[in-house]
């Protein structure tokens, strides 16, 4: 773990003295990943580099494991740290296993251990050893490229990793897939992760944990649910975007406010006008439409009032069915899209399990997140 | 591979122009290589003329890639801008008059022409070389760092590999430079090929002109050939792929 | 010092070995650099000869200056001429070329394209654009490419006093045939500042030909 006690940077002297960094102090619990928040200049950066001592502290004390940094030598302090950077930083006169066996070797493990750990990297970063190992910087794409630098970074298997922007240069569609294939590796590895960004989105995704810095203060270090929910101060909220509300649906599941047991189940087989009644009784003024317990569809009360056959025979198919696993956002996402209010929640054998409503999701974002510091908005009203 | 066809392409059709030129002429140069008391002369000159470069380039060399490497770390930086312009001024007065000034101070001979010569041969070496490191990406050498490599590793592993390319121009100009210039160190009394094309000119003996004016062309076109050829040795694939 | 007497007491000769040594290099320049600019914009519209022609004057400037002359002289002696001032004006012109084709191929090449496009697009003609856009544009790196032929070419010269082309160079030959050191320090030491001499008033002329613009931009990058 790394602990940052009251630590402050500033460039230059007198009067053309710049604070970079004011008095911070907070510490990355083991086995965790923390993302640097903040817009630019916001001093997350500085702070990831005096980890490692690419910068110097001007007050205060980094310590890793116990140990304060400056007690130990930098070159070796910096071969047991990982260190990926936004540019990637391969070097392009290196064959990709050259560059991934960089700190191996300074290390001077040997050589069979070294081309074992390689390969490894490079399958639990999905590239193909046979194909890439011999192959240059020049010859890969973007984001290839980077998984070598994680490789890179992992190589030594460090049980610390400083990771600046590792994905900024990458293309979104590819850096949707590199940060998924990285959380699935660190939920294998527990590496503790110091991982800077400025995009609120990944730090959502990526972090257990975000400090939110701003002008070198740390303005809030909290895990991902409570900065949506719990913002300190207006800076925070305002960087987090007005769709805090979305945001905080991207974090919950349906299966948190699913209903089991909805009151106005019919089944296909049932008498249409038996169906109205039924509903009447539940007052209710659409019902769902079970057969052999998999939903068909929905009949509405309008629907039902001047037929006489079946319930199947007026059914409106649902345009999709949701899992229990979906996220309340897509959930929304989709009912926009369908103008559709409720939807049926299936398992993998489309089986009925519940339903969501728009009104489960509203509650369940009004439940989450209480905030002195704003006022109520107009829009959003049950 | 291609870069080395073609230049190895050149060197034929420029070899095959000179013997065109040469049996067009009849001017007597084969009977003249074909002299048993002449020949050897010939081949010492070339040895001289050799030993006169391989020798200052030696130097050349290592004084260059040195200080080239020394102006670009932090403590000689401010010096970089002043000490190019006076090594490229020196590379402005003419090479007769190097030669001429290196003969007012330390006489005649082989010693003030390889001299002359090393002085000569370092500023495209000297020049290259920080202009090379200085044009390797930062974040390469940010990357390297951070991963705690030693600056001297740094050196040997990122930067000079990354600057080799630009360094090699670089050797490849003083090299052929050199080679033309010590042609002319004969008139400082230091021997070499220049000897038979003085000569030549001023016996008017096309003969003799040839015999040395041609191998130091060939010499060049060779020399030329062969930096190619260490470049291929000496820069990585990976940055030769990306060219 | 005794070289300085001996400038000042063979003051005429001096100026005379100057004004010969800048002659030679002076037709030179004027006959190489038509040809040089105009073979330099030629490749650059037609791109398959760029390499062969940049290739030949890499090969001509490879060859060293006094074998060059050495194999120039038996075929002008034929006409007559294998000495004196033609062979080394012809050998000049021929070294001029590579940095005067290269720097112009590069500088034109070096126009963006963008800039090329978006002043068809305002509907300016191609000589228009040549004579607004892309002329001044490259002007610069011209010069540097004359710049560059100069000084060689003042060092060329010096030789050439060997295949009796006369200038500054005499003072050396002279000089080292007579044992005469003032002589050669004289020589050495004025043919070293005429180079310096202009190359420095080259660099002015490449400053002066910068657009105002490029020059701010350049100051601001820095």
């Amino acid at each position: 773990m790394i602990t940052y006690d009251s630590i402050t940077k500033i460039y230059g002297k007198g009067n053309n003295a710049v604070t970079a960094i004011d008095d911070i102090s907070f510490t990355i619990p083991k086995g965790e990943v923390v993302v640097f928040l903040g817009p630019s200049g916001c001093g997350k950066t500085t702070t990831l580099r005096l980890t490692n001592r690419l910068e110097t502290l001007t007050r205060g004390n980094i310590t890793i494991e116990n140990q304060n940094i400056m007690d130990l030598d930098v070159v070796q302090l910096r071969q047991r740290l990982g260190y990926v950077i936004q540019a990637i930083g391969l070097f392009p006169n290196k064959t990709i296993a050259e560059n991934i066996a960089v700190v191996p070797n300074l290390l001077r493990w040997d050589q069979a251990r070294i081309k074992q750990r390689v390969d490894e990297l490079l399958e639990i970063t999905n590239l193909d050893p046979e194909q890439y190992r011999d192959r240059y910087p020049v010859e890969l794409s973007g984001g290839q490229q980077q998984r070598v630098g994680v490789a890179r970074g992992l190589a030594a298997d460090p049980k610390i990793l400083l990771m600046d922007e590792p994905f900024g240069a990458i293309d979104p569609i590819n850096r949707e897939e590199i940060q998924d294939e990285f959380l699935k590796l660190q939920s294998k590895l527990k590496k503790t992760v110091a991982f800077v960004s400025h995009d609120i989105h990944e730090a959502i995704k990526m972090g257990d944990r975000i400090a939110i810095f701003n002008q070198g203060k740390l303005v809030q270090y909290d895990t991902p649910e409570m900065i949506l929910t719990q913002p300190k101060n207006k800076f925070v909220s305002d960087f987090v975007g007005a769709d805090r509300a979305l945001k905080v649906l991207g974090l919950m599941r349906v299966s948190g406010i699913i209903n089991r047991k909805p009151k106005n189940i019919i089944q296909g087989a049932d008498r249409a006008q038996a169906a109205l009644h039924f509903l009447d009784t539940k007052e209710s003024r659409y019902g769902i439409v079970l057969e052999k317990n998999k939903p068909i569809g929905f009949v509405t009360q309008k629907n039902l009032k001047y037929e006489e056959g079946p319930v199947r025979d007026v059914v409106e198919p649902y345009p999709i069915f949701i899992s229990e696993k979906t996220t309340l956002r897509d959930v929304l996402s989709s009912m926009l899209m369908y103008s559709t209010p409720t939807f049926c929640v299936v398992d993998e054998d489309k089986n009925f399990i519940g339903t969501v409503t728009y009104n489960d999701i509203q509650k369940a974002v009004k439940a989450s997140y209480a905030d002195e510091t704003e006022n109520v908005e107009n829009g959003v009203s049950s | 591979m291609n870069k080395i066809l073609t230049k190895l392409y050149r060197i034929i059709i420029v070899v095959f122009i000179l013997i065109l030129g040469v049996t067009f002429e009849r001017t007597g140069l084969i009977e003249l290589l074909s002299d048993p008391y002449e020949y050897p002369v010939i081949i010492e000159l070339c040895i001289q003329h050799l030993y006169m470069v391989s020798l200052s380039m030696t130097f050349a060399t290592i004084i260059g890639i040195t200080a080239g490497i020394l102006l670009t770390k932090q403590r000689f930086r401010k010096y970089a801008g002043v000490c190019m312009y006076i090594i490229g001024l020196g590379q402005t007065i003419p090479s007769l008059a190097v030669l001429a000034l290196a003969m007012s101070f330390l006489g005649i001979g082989m010693k003030p022409a390889v001299f002359a010569l090393t002085i000569y041969s370092i500023l495209p070496i000297a020049r290259n070389t920080l202009a090379g490191i200085t044009a390797v990406p930062p974040e390469l050498i940010d990357a390297g760092k951070g991963m705690g490599m030693s600056p001297m590793r740094i050196l040997m592993e990122v930067e000079l590999p990354n600057a080799m390319e630009v360094i090699l121009t670089g050797f490849r100009i003083a090299l052929i430079i050199n080679i033309g210039t010590a042609a002319l160190a004969y008139v400082i009394g230091a021997g070499g090929l220049g000897d038979l094309i003085f000569t030549g000119i001023s016996l008017m003996q096309t003969d003799k002109l040839l015999a040395g004016a041609i191998p130091v062309t060939l010499l060049a076109l060779f020399a030329d050939f062969l930096t190619e050829l260490l470049g291929c040795a000496l820069v990585s694939k990976g940055l030769r792929l990306s060219r | 010092m005794s070289t300085l007497q001996f400038i000042m007491d063979n003051f005429s000769q001096v100026m005379y070995l100057c004004w010969e040594h800048i002659w030679i290099v002076g037709i030179a320049l004027l006959i190489a650099t038509p040809i040089g600019v105009a073979l330099g914009i030629v490749i650059t519209k037609h791109e398959k000869f760029a390499s062969k022609v940049l290739n030949g004057a890499n090969i001509l400037m490879t060859i060293p200056s006094l074998a060059l002359f050495g194999l120039m002289l038996p075929i002008l002696s034929i006409f007559n001429m294998g000495l004196g001032k033609v062979p080394a004006v012809i050998a000049l012109v021929f070294y001029s070329q590579l940095p005067i084709i290269r720097n112009t191929y590069t500088a034109i090449k070096n126009v963006p394209p963008a800039l090329v496009d978006a002043g068809r697009g305002l509907g300016m003609s191609r000589w228009r654009l040549l004579r607004e856009l892309e002329i001044p544009l490259a002007t610069p790196v011209i010069i540097a490419g004359l710049r560059t032929a100069a000084v060689m070419n003042i060092g060329v010269a010096a030789i050439a006093t060997y295949i009796g082309a006369g200038g500054l160079g005499v003072y050396i030959q002279q000089g080292i045939a007579r044992v005469y050191p003032e002589m050669i320090l004289a020589g050495a030491i004025l043919v070293s500042l005429l180079a310096i001499l202009v190359d420095g008033g080259m660099a002015l002329l490449e400053r002066i030909a910068t657009p105002e613009g490029i020059r701010v931009q350049r100051k601001l990058s820095r």
